[in-house]
């Protein structure tokens, strides 16, 4: 299996989030990055899957400027086998989808992985774009991934249940919750082996912006919680109804 | 020009959230001054489709293609794209649940049109459209600017109120074309989540955390969630240890939801949890422990011991709604 892996470049989730200049970028000071939690699973399930025996060749690709390369040697010391960095300003999702198109279309992949959501800008939606890209079968939110002979077996969150599917190369998968159990953290020899992996640089190709994110606001502080006796648990109900109207 | 909403249905029923999303349609019909256009794929019959006018739209376009019976991202939005093209659509509404992330972006992509994923309000302007949402797993809010001529949103669950507005509804049918390959994924079966209310269709949520400390604790949770009718959901250990299921895991690994009211018990407030519930409107945690983190979150607060305080609660609450 040939897999190509978008790693995006994520504060790590314990972050503090705050923003500069007049609200229009986020505010970088102390802040840690981390490889986004879903690419964590996705990675870490392909890597279950070269252990068990199957060949596999992954290759991490990031949408990114040069300070992205150590989420990308993350990657790499998690497992990956080399990685490709797309020297940009990662703006817009249609953008980045459009560049990882161009190095699927270029290279002899089985599949497209990414994971079900950026914890930046939430979007979910680069797989998809993806997919629509290059005129293959997406699927969202994988919460299973099973190699069954020379087909995968997946699971995808559908509005009120779940659908099981089977798929053949090639196609493109997000992962969501369950697409492996607890995400790999790498050990020392993968964190040497890691420096000298190969990481390739590529210029962009030529994409419009679709869209732009203009400000940013942080949710109006809350008022101090109202604290109530464990003793007069009716003055919680009555709070509910007549004070916070919702029952 | 027209607003294209598109509708999910389930087993032939809409729920809530397609009424909010036809809702706020209309007002971004009614702002353009263009009309809004209801879509839905599958068998729903004329009574169902007739309630998407009680919110405002005008046309229902109704897609009964038997292929059609399984989802696939691709087929839906090679439908989606064809119905969008004959009413010549510059918006496209998607509900930011499950079908409207897999149709979304692919359909924004072939249509050489600029997404806003997780919206949260009314466009603050049309032109340029700006529209603002969801950032930072709910630690922030991004205006985001749309630059083409067509636009694609998915609006947020719980963000935009319904509004009645009786029209009377044309149901028009749309006989689609299916793409080669739209089922190259192929779908096997399909497993229906059971009758439970799913944590992000409830409107109250009952919540706990490792400090029930035991799978068989919950009862008392199950008994709230009973009298309040609400659904019930979990911080990621519980579901990690398998004392509930995945699909009750809140969270920013788990769902993103925003209830009116969420009663979180014996659960910390660490980051990650707050990220999927801090949307909710009133947030109320029980915790021993005063300094716990949720209560600086919460909007009510009671520092006790879940097994006195939830029980008396249990109580309190059948009061009040025996009393009505
Ligand atoms: C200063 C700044 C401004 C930004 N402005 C915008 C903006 O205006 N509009 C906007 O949509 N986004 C913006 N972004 C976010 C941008 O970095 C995202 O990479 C991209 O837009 C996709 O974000 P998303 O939330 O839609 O990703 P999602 O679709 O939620 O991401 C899903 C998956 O796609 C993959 N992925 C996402 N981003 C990358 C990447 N860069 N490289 C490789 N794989 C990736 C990951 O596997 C991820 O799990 C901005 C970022 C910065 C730093
Ligand atoms: C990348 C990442 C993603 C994550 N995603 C999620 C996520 O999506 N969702 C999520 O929930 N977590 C997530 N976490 C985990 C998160 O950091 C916390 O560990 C977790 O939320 C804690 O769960 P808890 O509050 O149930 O347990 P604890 O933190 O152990 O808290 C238990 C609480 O119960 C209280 N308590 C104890 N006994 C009683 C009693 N008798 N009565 C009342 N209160 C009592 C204690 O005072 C304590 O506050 C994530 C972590 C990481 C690193």
């Amino acid at each position: 299996m040939k897999a190509l892996i978008c790693i995006g470049h994520v504060p790590d989730t314990t972050s503090k989030v705050k923003f500069t200049d007049g609200d229009t970028k986020f505010d970088t000071t102390d802040i840690q990055y981390i490889v986004g939690p879903y690419e964590e699973l996705a990675l870490t399930r392909l890597l279950d899957i070269k252990d068990a025996g199957t060949e596999m060749h992954i290759t991490a690709i990031n949408v990114g400027n040069a300070e992205t390369e150590a989420t990308l040697r993350k990657a790499l010391a998690m497992g990956a086998d080399e990685a490709i960095r797309i020297n940009a300003d990662p703006t817009d999702a249609a953008f980045v989808a459009k560049q990882i198109a161009e190095v699927y279309k270029n290279g002899e992949f089985d599949v497209v992985v990414t994971g079900k959501e950026s914890i930046d800008y939430n979007g979910g939606q680069v797989e998809g774009m993806i997919g629509a890209f290059l005129d293959l079968p997406t699927v969202a939110g994988a919460s299973l991934f099973e190699l069954e002979g020379d087909k995968i077996k997946m699971e995808q969150e559908i509005d009120g249940g779940k659908q099981v599917l089977e798929a053949s190369f090639p196609f493109v998968v997000s992962a969501g919750k369950g697409f492996a159990k607890e995400p790999r953290i790498p050990n020392m020899r993968g964190i040497m082996t890691a420096r000298r992996k190969k990481l390739e640089v590529i210029e962009p190709v030529e994409q419009k912006n679709m869209t732009e994110v203009i400000k940013h606001y942080l949710p109006e502080a809350k008022p101090a919680c109202k604290m109530v006796s464990p003793d007069n648990v009716e003055e919680l109900v009555r709070l509910l109804h007549e004070e916070a109207k919702v029952i | 020009m027209a607003v294209l909403i598109y509708t999910e249905n389930f087993d032939g029923k809409f729920k809530k959230s397609s009424y909010e999303l036809v809702s706020y349609g209309v007002e971004i019909a009614k702002q353009e001054g263009t009309e809004a256009i209801a879509v839905t794929i599958g068998n729903v019959d004329e009574s169902a489709l007739k309630e998407l006018g009680n919110y405002g739209a005008k046309k229902v376009i109704k897609v009964g293609n038997d292929e059609l019976k399984d989802f696939s991202a691709k087929a839906y939005t090679a439908v989606i794209e064809q119905v969008a093209k004959n009413i010549g659509a510059n918006v496209i509404l998607f509900g930011n649940n499950p079908s409207g992330r897999a149709i979304a972006p692919r359909l924004s992509v072939k249509l050489n049109a600029g997404l806003v994923a997780g919206a949260v309000a009314i466009p603050s302007s049309l032109a340029p459209f700006t529209v603002r949402k969801r950032a930072f797993s709910g630690k922030a809010f991004a205006d985001v600017v749309v630059n083409s001529d067509t636009k694609v949103v998915t609006l947020s669950q719980n963000s935009y109120k319904i509004v009645e507005a009786k029209e009377d509804i044309s149901i028009e049918d749309f006989t689609a074309e299916i793409p080669e390959g739209a089922y190259a994924v192929k779908p096997i079966e399909v497993v229906k989540s059971t009758g439970k209310l799913s944590v992000t269709d409830a409107d109250i949520l009952v919540s706990a955390g490792r400090g029930l400390k035991a799978a068989e604790n919950w009862g008392m949770i199950e008994e709230m969630a009973e009298i309040m009718g609400a659904g019930i959901s979990c911080s990621r250990p519980v579901s990690d240890l398998g004392w509930r299921g995945h699909d009750e895991h809140v969270g920013q690994t788990g769902k993103v939801v925003a209830p009116n009211l969420y009663i979180a018990v014996g659960i910390s407030g660490a980051v990650q949890h707050l990220a999927g519930v801090n949307s909710s409107k009133i947030m109320v945690c029980i915790n021993t422990d005063a300094d716990a983190p949720f209560f600086e979150a919460a909007d009510y607060g009671i520092i006790g011991d879940a097994f006195d305080v939830v029980p008396k609660l249990n109580e309190a609450l059948k009061k009040f709604y025996a009393e009505g």
